[in-house]
């Protein structure tokens, strides 16, 4: 968005040319100056040819601007031959009009000169080709090669000063290229002529890795990028890569997938890793991380999502036999077209050959899921400087596809653990740490989140198994010993089960105890209760007997004074005894 | 147009007179093109000096055709011409150019291999 807004402002200043060139219309802001020559300079084998013949073939296919090629090196078919394999064919464009080659030949050993001349046949040969075809473009490849076959410096010069106006005049966009010089950009001082853009192609080896670089040196009228861009050339052309020119306007994804493992998508807040973020699992050596990536792979295809496998040290095969042996089929999902793999030697390319491969496969094969593994190797192809820019660049062109990277790192052991070796642990999202515990004689596989943005997630250290069944995470015995793993743990756990084993059966005899008692009290308690019932039937008997006895007595009483005649007393309770009898 | 210039003579020379003018070999018919653009000074010089030239040692031997690529720009391509003027020789064999308005004379007969270096 920021380059595009970049190209309009510039547009009202500086009109340009895009070269349709991947990354180069970035850095350039736009192209090259319209209507004005651009020296492309560089060493041999720098690329200098190609970027010229891009700059017309894209000119010519993506931007209706016919173009004129003239080769003092190499002849029309040569070119056409050399360009083919990518993907440029000039025969067709030539067929159409939209594309001119012409071959200038200057042999010194035929000429010899006398007298006064200048280079109008060059001029008319070019005006004409122009007029030809209505060139918009036109590149001359390699001038200096004038400097080999005529002999007059002083013309020379004066020529070319009037060809590069003549360019000028006649409206063409116009790249020259030149050999770099001792000391200087080019071998004759071109750059005196061709003031208004100058780039420098660049090819070093280090520690017999190529690079390619490139550098816009000058760039009048116009901001430009001044860094050293490196650039590769592969089957589809010319491709500069601006370290820089991704943001960080990714789109956010909510969505959580499975990583594999059910223990670890536990540890992770329950769900798993957030979709379109970047994992990155770095330990010691044999501790386990590939098989996690593996598993992660296994359960993107599961759910039908195309992943990606870089490997820097294993073969697909070596691979997916190796990962059988915990259980899981990888090939099947090679067999069904999600996983592929791609293996290659870290060292066999430089590291912008890697991440332009790695950018291409990624744009053919649109995954849901890149494993790379292990980055670190990557350090062998480039420096660790080189490695850690690359994988950012990396890490933000996947999170732009919403691409989950997986990533690998391996820890060497006498360094800090906590560390990565190309320094990118600050932007990953999700660290796994594995890691491995010697206690006992053995050496056992341990595992936790170091971080994971954006998720409430586990801080148990996890003790990591590598089953027939697959990846498996187990408690850790964490006691007064430290932590315990492996068949220590086993033996503690074994330990601890006899333990509360014997704990439970204690409380269950107690249980038991208690049980009985209770229903020795009850059993008293009823009998007690029975007791007391008979006891108050009793007294109830005996309470009514007394009161008829009582009765009996008045009424003998009564009887005995009626019988003797006596004064009737009103004997209260006798009457009311009476009274209750009747 | 081309402007061809035809100026043979009937009598063939004798020997003798070939070793005079130290020539190489005898009857041969000299094909000199002269490319030029336009009727400029220097390609009119051009033109007169290659004139003198051909008259003074190879009367009667050559032929002349003079290119203006401002009207035939096409034809630059055939001959490689990026200098003007250039005069090719076209025969005998083998090809020779000479670049400039050949006021030189000595370094032109030589370039033309009339003269041996």
């Amino acid at each position: 968005m920021k380059a595009v807004k970049g190209i309009e402002k510039e547009d009202r200043t500086l009109p340009k040319a895009p070269t349709g060139i991947q990354g180069l219309d970035e850095i350039t802001r736009g192209g090259f100056p319209r209507g004005r020559p651009t020296l492309v300079c560089g060493s041999a084998g720098a690329g200098k040819t190609l970027l010229a013949m891009e700059f017309l073939v894209r000119g010519a296919t993506e931007y209706n601007e016919p173009g004129v090629f003239m080769a003092f090196e190499e002849t029309a078919p040569e070119l056409t031959q050399n360009v083919r394999s990518l993907g440029f064919d000039l025969d067709e464009l030539a067929k159409k009009k939209k594309l001119v080659i012409d071959f200038v030949r200057i042999e010194r050993s035929e000429i010899d000169e006398t007298g006064d001349y200048d280079l109008e046949g060059l001029f008319i040969r070019l005006g004409a080709a122009i007029d030809a075809i209505g060139a918009k473009r036109v590149v001359l490849d390699t001038i200096e090669n004038l400097f080999a076959g005529l002999q007059n410096e002083g013309i020379l010069r004066a020529e070319l000063r009037r060809l590069f106006r003549w360019l000028k005049d006649k409206g063409v966009t116009a790249v020259i290229t030149a050999e770099r010089g001792e000391g200087a950009l080019t071998r004759h001082g071109l750059e005196e002529y061709v003031s208004d853009c100058v780039l420098l192609l660049d090819h070093r080896v280090t520690d017999q890795v190529s690079t390619r670089r490139l550098r816009i040196v000058k760039y009048r009228g116009t901001a430009h990028g001044t860094n050293e861009y490196p650039f590769l050339i592969d089957e589809d052309g010319f491709s500069v890569l601006p370290v820089t020119s991704l943001g960080l306007q990714h789109k956010v994804s909510e969505e959580r997938i499975s990583s594999g493992v059910p223990r670890l998508d536990t540890m992770l807040g329950g769900k798993g890793f957030y979709r379109g973020t970047t994992i990155l699992v770095s330990g010691t050596a044999g501790t386990g991380k590939t098989s996690l990536a593996a598993s992660f792979v296994d359960a993107a295809c599961r759910r039908g999502e195309r992943c990606l496998y870089f490997s820097f040290e294993e073969s697909q095969g070596q691979l997916t036999r190796n990962m059988r042996s915990i259980g899981m089929n990888l090939e099947q999902w090679t067999r069904k077209k999600l996983l592929q793999f791609h293996s290659s030697r870290a060292t066999f390319y430089g590291l912008e050959m890697h991440l332009a491969i790695i950018h291409k496969i990624v744009q053919e094969f649109q995954p849901r899921v890149v494993v790379l593994d292990p980055i670190g190797s990557l350090i062998q192809a480039g420096n660790q400087r080189d490695a850690h820019i690359m994988i950012i660049r990396l890490i933000d062109f996947l999170k732009q596809r919403q691409v989950t990277a997986f990533l690998t790192n391996l820890t060497s052991g006498g360094e800090a653990l906590e560390r990565t070796d190309v320094e990118i642990s600050s932007i990953v999202d999700t660290w796994l740490f594995t890691r491995d515990i010697e206690l006992d004689g053995e050496r056992n596989r341990a595992m936790y989140v170091l971080k994971s943005r954006g998720m409430a997630h586990s801080n148990q250290l996890r003790e990591f198994l590598l089953t027939p069944r697959g990846v498996d995470l187990q408690d850790v015995y964490v006691g007064p010993e430290g932590v315990l793993t492996g068949s220590s743990r086993l033996s503690q756990e074994a330990r601890e089960k006899a333990d509360a084993l014997a704990r439970r059966q204690a409380a269950e005899r107690k249980d038991r105890d208690r049980m009985r008692k209770r229903e020795a009290l009850e059993a008293r308690i009823a009998a007690l209760r029975k007791e007391f019932e008979v006891e108050e039937a009793e007294a109830e008997i005996a309470g009514e007997e007394d009161v008829s006895r009582e009765g009996v007595i008045a009424d003998d009483r009564e009887a005995m004074s009626r019988s003797r005649q006596a004064d009737l007393v009103k004997d209260g309770v006798a009457a009311k005894r009476r009274k209750g009898a009747r | 147009m081309k402007k061809s210039e035809k100026n043979r003579e009937t009598r063939p020379l004798s020997l003798q007179e070939i070793k005079e003018k130290n020539e190489p070999v005898p009857n041969e018919v000299w094909q000199l093109r002269l490319y030029v653009a336009g009727q400029t000074p220097r390609s009119v010089t051009a033109f007169a000096n290659l004139k003198r030239l051909c008259e003074d040692h190879l009367a009667g031997r050559y032929e002349i055709e003079v290119v203006d690529l401002v009207k035939h720009p096409q034809l630059a391509a055939g001959d490689q011409i990026l200098a003007i003027p250039t005069l090719v020789r076209k025969l005998p064999q083998p090809l020779r150019k000479i670049v400039g308005d050949l006021r030189d004379t000595e370094k032109a007969l030589v370039g033309l291999q009339i003269r041996p270096a």
